[in-house]
């Protein structure tokens, strides 16, 4: 029998493909187990092909108004669903396959099927019973298949998925969730989404633009409900100048299918109940962990809320075994789970790093305008019991936003008014996702609101909002 | 020979403080009456003023630096043309004033410097201090020295959580407060360490299920403060319920005639509170023994009557105090209290402006409490809580009718002021805020 391996990773999304590799460098024999696909969700199903969706809609949305650049375009502007999709399968495509030659280039053994962990040590591989979602990218080539597989440590790290309501299951047909929502075989005329978080927002601007009529309803009085308050009031009033319809405070409470459509019952607190016909809907309402057929009620692993528990480190409540990613907790982000990966894999090897810091993972929403955002909302700061100060900077005040034709945005930041610690930072408009990036190595290099101020920010660029709102918020913004 | 610039004091009890920023640079013509550099204690910021002419020689103890003890020699005023070399190594002096004879040999530190215990002090060569911004910032604001802190970043550097950590530990470096003014026996803290109460107490809370905020040097005050006061003074409170109603008609009536400034702003606007701070002024006049300081051996018999007003501000609060309010009129009252408020809101007040005084008001009506009772703010010997005014009904000449009230409840430290005198002065109180036209003339 082969000897252990030191470390056996169960799922092959962003967390596990990446603590596999950050794992073989630090010397350790290693094993991925994947049932499905290599890159997970996110590469998969999830980040990468909806940034894909979204740029043909974006580019789209350009050339509809190529006049305003003073451009002129021959003809109609149309778009083709089916290579729009196809495009968006390509790509992820591409980034699968990559990720096996990553894996193969650090001798990362990969394992085709579902694992059970029978103990402490010893996991047991079958052949998966899922019928995976399709179009797929094939199994890569040399991986190893069903059988008994050993190893000093493991870790869980096999994700999530969508969160089904009750009487509003998805059928594939008429009730999507993402998987479906991300390759129509036509776009559909009329849309309901349920769930404004940032998948639900994400499909409604992609399909507002190309030409659906929308309608989104939350559950919870804001829309994006993780971001910060004036953020989010300030996005929705973009989406519903680009006539995406938005009820809160509201459930759909129960749809009635027809041929090619439905008719949904939806509630607003307090408001007259409403009947909204749309030929498909989209059910986004969070997501919830795989921890099932796993084997961990047996080995007693200690569960909250569905979720593997685990401290700062990965390390579950059983010793050899940890978890990370979705499945380890909120917030359920690709970049969380890969640096909780790498954060696990190091501990581990015994090199002593600090354990996941989750005030400054920063969230991106791909909608258009774009939001971004990292660390404390007004109002989490002000509960938390800080003295604040803010700064607020619209994108109308910068040059470079004016020159794209993009001069709608916010850049709000928020400061801790004794120690001038950077607390949160929140963005809406153009390329902000590009843009938070600068906030959170900030906060991570643990500057006071001097250091910002004192940074020169080129210009022209839009990142000058973000410098604009630091002055502000200590009496100091110049172009407003 | 150059003189030097010695860490002042900005009160008779301070022993030691922060050395916030330098202004001028090594190098720099100094002329007299300029700013030098900005020192900070527990409650204020000042400014430290050149008393001679020349060039800043030599910086001695770098900006940022705590817990600097007063009379240390912080930097050395050369004049022009001075040979660099006669100032290139200060000694920490007690030169008692920089006009000294300069042929006498400077008198020593009567205490004994401790340099292995103090490096950053004499900023002189030491390794450079890899230190966050944030973790600068928040060791300033604590009086904590950087020198004692291990560092657990990148490549050693210090980080917000090491900062955190060395406050919350037993053998923290003692901050600024350390050295306490008054030393009643009765304030000393209780058996064990800070930091061990503070694990202990932290026990009872589920690990990351809160934050932890380090206390500023304002937080540690206010609670040494307190402690101290409810700990050692006898307190005992007396309510009494005032009518306003002639009090807010008087009120409306002068705030009409304010005069008004070319942008139609009013010279004056009077608040209620104004007039709770004039009265108590001139009831603690009327009776001169509950205008009183205890000590041990004597009691203080004040001449003026000095009322501290608490002013929340972010993080704390503080007592500025209206000094012979008394004899000042209602309008000077209103507008000294806005740019006291203003600028302890600010933290830029002067020790002398919050320090002393014979009784405070502490007026929590504005956010809707109806009464309540507050702490003595030592020295003082009285404090009056102030609850909101409101119509209330009470029986006049055996009828109901509609008032507007307002409660109030004095806490007297029982060693300078006894029930009777406690009485007589909310009395006397009572009478000047029922019949306001007595405070006009």
């Amino acid at each position: 029998m082969a000897s252990p391996y030191d470390i056996l990773i169960i799922g092959g999304g962003p967390g596990g493909y990446v603590a596999a590799i950050r794992a073989a460098q630090l010397g350790f024999k290693t094993a991925l187990v994947e049932r499905e696909h290599l890159g997970g969700i996110c590469l998969n199903w999830g980040c990468i092909p909806t940034k894909a969706l979204l740029r043909s809609a974006e580019i789209y949305h350009y050339l509809a108004h190529a006049k305003d650049y003073g451009l002129t375009i021959e003809g109609r502007i149309g778009f083709d669903p089916a290579a729009i999709v196809k495009r968006s399968r390509a790509v992820s495509g591409q980034l699968n396959s990559g990720v096996g030659f990553l894996l193969k280039k650090n001798k990362v053994d990969v394992i085709w099927g579902e694992a059970e962990i029978v103990k402490p040590g010893e996991v047991l591989v079958r052949p998966s019973k899922k019928s995976p979602m399709q179009p797929q990218a094939p199994v890569p080539k040399g991986v190893l298949g069903a059988g008994s597989y050993q190893a000093k440590n493991i870790i869980i790290a096999t994700g999530a998925r969508p969160r089904v309501l009750p009487g509003l299951e998805p059928d594939r047909r008429l009730v999507w969730t993402y998987f479906e929502a991300m390759v129509p075989e036509k776009f559909p005329k009329s849309l309901l989404v349920m769930g404004s978080g940032a998948i639900g927002i994400e499909f409604a601007s992609f399909y507002r633009t190309m030409g659906a009529e929308v309608t989104v309803v939350e559950v919870l009085p804001q829309i994006l409900p993780v971001e910060d308050a004036e953020i989010a009031a300030f996005a929705r009033k973009q989406f519903e100048k680009q006539g995406i319809k938005f009820l809160t405070s509201a459930k759909v409470t129960k749809i009635e299918k027809q041929a090619d459509g439905l008719v949904a019952t939806a509630e607003e607190a307090g408001g007259p109940v409403q009947t909204l016909a749309a030929e498909r809907m989209i059910s986004a309402v969070g997501v919830v962990g795989n921890v099932e057929n796993l084997g961990l009620e047996k080995l007693g692993l200690a569960l909250e809320r569905g979720l593997i528990k685990t401290d700062g480190f990965g390390r579950t409540n059983l010793a050899g075994l940890y978890a990370i990613g979705d499945v380890a907790g909120p917030p359920m982000l690709a970049h969380k789970a890969e640096h909780e990966g790498v954060i696990c894999v190091e501990a581990i090897k015994g090199l002593g790093p600090h354990p996941l810091d989750k005030s400054m993972i920063p969230g991106c929403t791909y909608c258009n305008p774009q939001v971004a955002s990292v660390g404390l909302t007004e109002a989490k700061a002000k509960e938390a019991g800080f003295q604040i100060r803010i700064g607020r900077f619209p994108f109308i005040g910068n040059g470079k936003a004016i020159a794209l034709g993009e001069p709608d945005g916010l850049v709000k930041t928020i400061f801790d008014a004794s120690s001038g610690k950077l607390l949160g930072a929140h963005m809406v408009g153009a390329e902000v996702t590009e843009l938070i990036q600068g906030f959170v190595v900030a906060m991570n290099c643990e500057t006071t609101e001097v250091e910002l101020i004192n940074s020169i920010f080129p210009h022209p660029t839009i990142s000058e909002t973000m410098h604009e709102s630091v002055l502000d918020a200590y009496g100091r913004v110049i172009h407003m | 020979m150059p003189a030097n610039i010695l860490m002042p004091a900005l009160s008779p009890t301070m022993e030691k403080g922060n050395l916030v920023r330098w202004l001028k640079k090594e190098g720099d013509k100094v002329r007299s009456g300029d700013v030098l550099a900005e020192i900070e204690t527990d409650k204020a910021t000042m400014e430290v003023e050149a008393v001679d002419e020349g060039i800043l020689a030599k910086i001695v103890v770098p900006e940022g630096t705590a817990n600097v003890p007063v009379n240390d020699v912080i930097g050395l005023i050369a004049e022009e043309g001075e040979e660099a070399g006669e100032v290139a190594s200060p000694q920490p002096s007690v030169a008692a004033a920089p006009s000294a004879a300069p042929t006498e040999p400077e008198p020593r530190l009567e205490r004994a410097p401790a340099p292995a215990s103090a490096p950053s002090h004499n900023g002189e060569a030491g390794p450079r201090l890899f230190a966050s911004p944030l973790a600068r910032r928040i060791a300033k604001e604590a009086g904590l020295d950087l020198a004692g802190v291990t560092g657990s970043g990148p490549h050693g550097r210090i980080v917000e959580r090491d900062v955190k950590t060395a406050l919350a530990r037993p053998s923290a470096p003692a901050p600024a407060e350390e050295a306490r003014p008054t030393s009643a026996p009765m304030s000393q803290a209780p058996a064990g360490e800070p930091s061990a109460r503070g694990d202990m107490i932290k026990s009872n809370f589920a690990p990351g299920s809160f934050d932890e905020i380090p206390h500023d040097s304002m937080r540690r005050t206010i609670a040494r403060r307190l402690v101290e006061a409810s700990q050692t003074i006898p307190h005992f409170y007396l309510s009494i319920d005032c009518r306003l109603d002639a009090l807010l008609s008087l009120r409306e009536a002068i705030n009409s005639v304010a005069p008004k400034d070319k942008d139609g702003a009013p010279a004056y606007k009077i608040s209620v509170n104004d007039f709770i701070i004039k009265a108590l002024a001139l009831a603690l006049i009327r009776v001169p023994d509950a205008n009183v300081t205890w000590t041990e051996t004597a009691m203080l018999k004040h001449h003026s009557a000095d009322v501290g007003v608490a002013v929340a501000i972010p993080g704390g609060l503080i007592t500025p105090i209206v000094r012979g309010a008394e004899s000042k009129t209602l309008s000077v009252i209103s507008n000294e209290m806005k740019d006291l408020a203003a600028r302890a809101r600010a933290r830029k007040l002067k020790p002398a402006e919050y320090q002393g005084g014979s009784a405070s008001v502490s007026n929590l009506g504005m956010v809707g409490i109806k009464n309540f009772s507050a702490i003595i703010n030592p020295p003082q010997a009285s404090i009056l809580a102030v609850g909101a005014a409101e119509q209330r009904a009470v029986v006049e000449k055996g009828a109901l009718a509609v008032a507007t009230l307002m409660s109030v409840t004095l806490s007297t430290d029982h060693r300078a002021i006894d029930g009777a005198l406690g009485a007589e002065l909310l009395a006397v109180f009572k009478s000047l805020i029922e019949n306001p036209m007595g405070m006009l003339v």
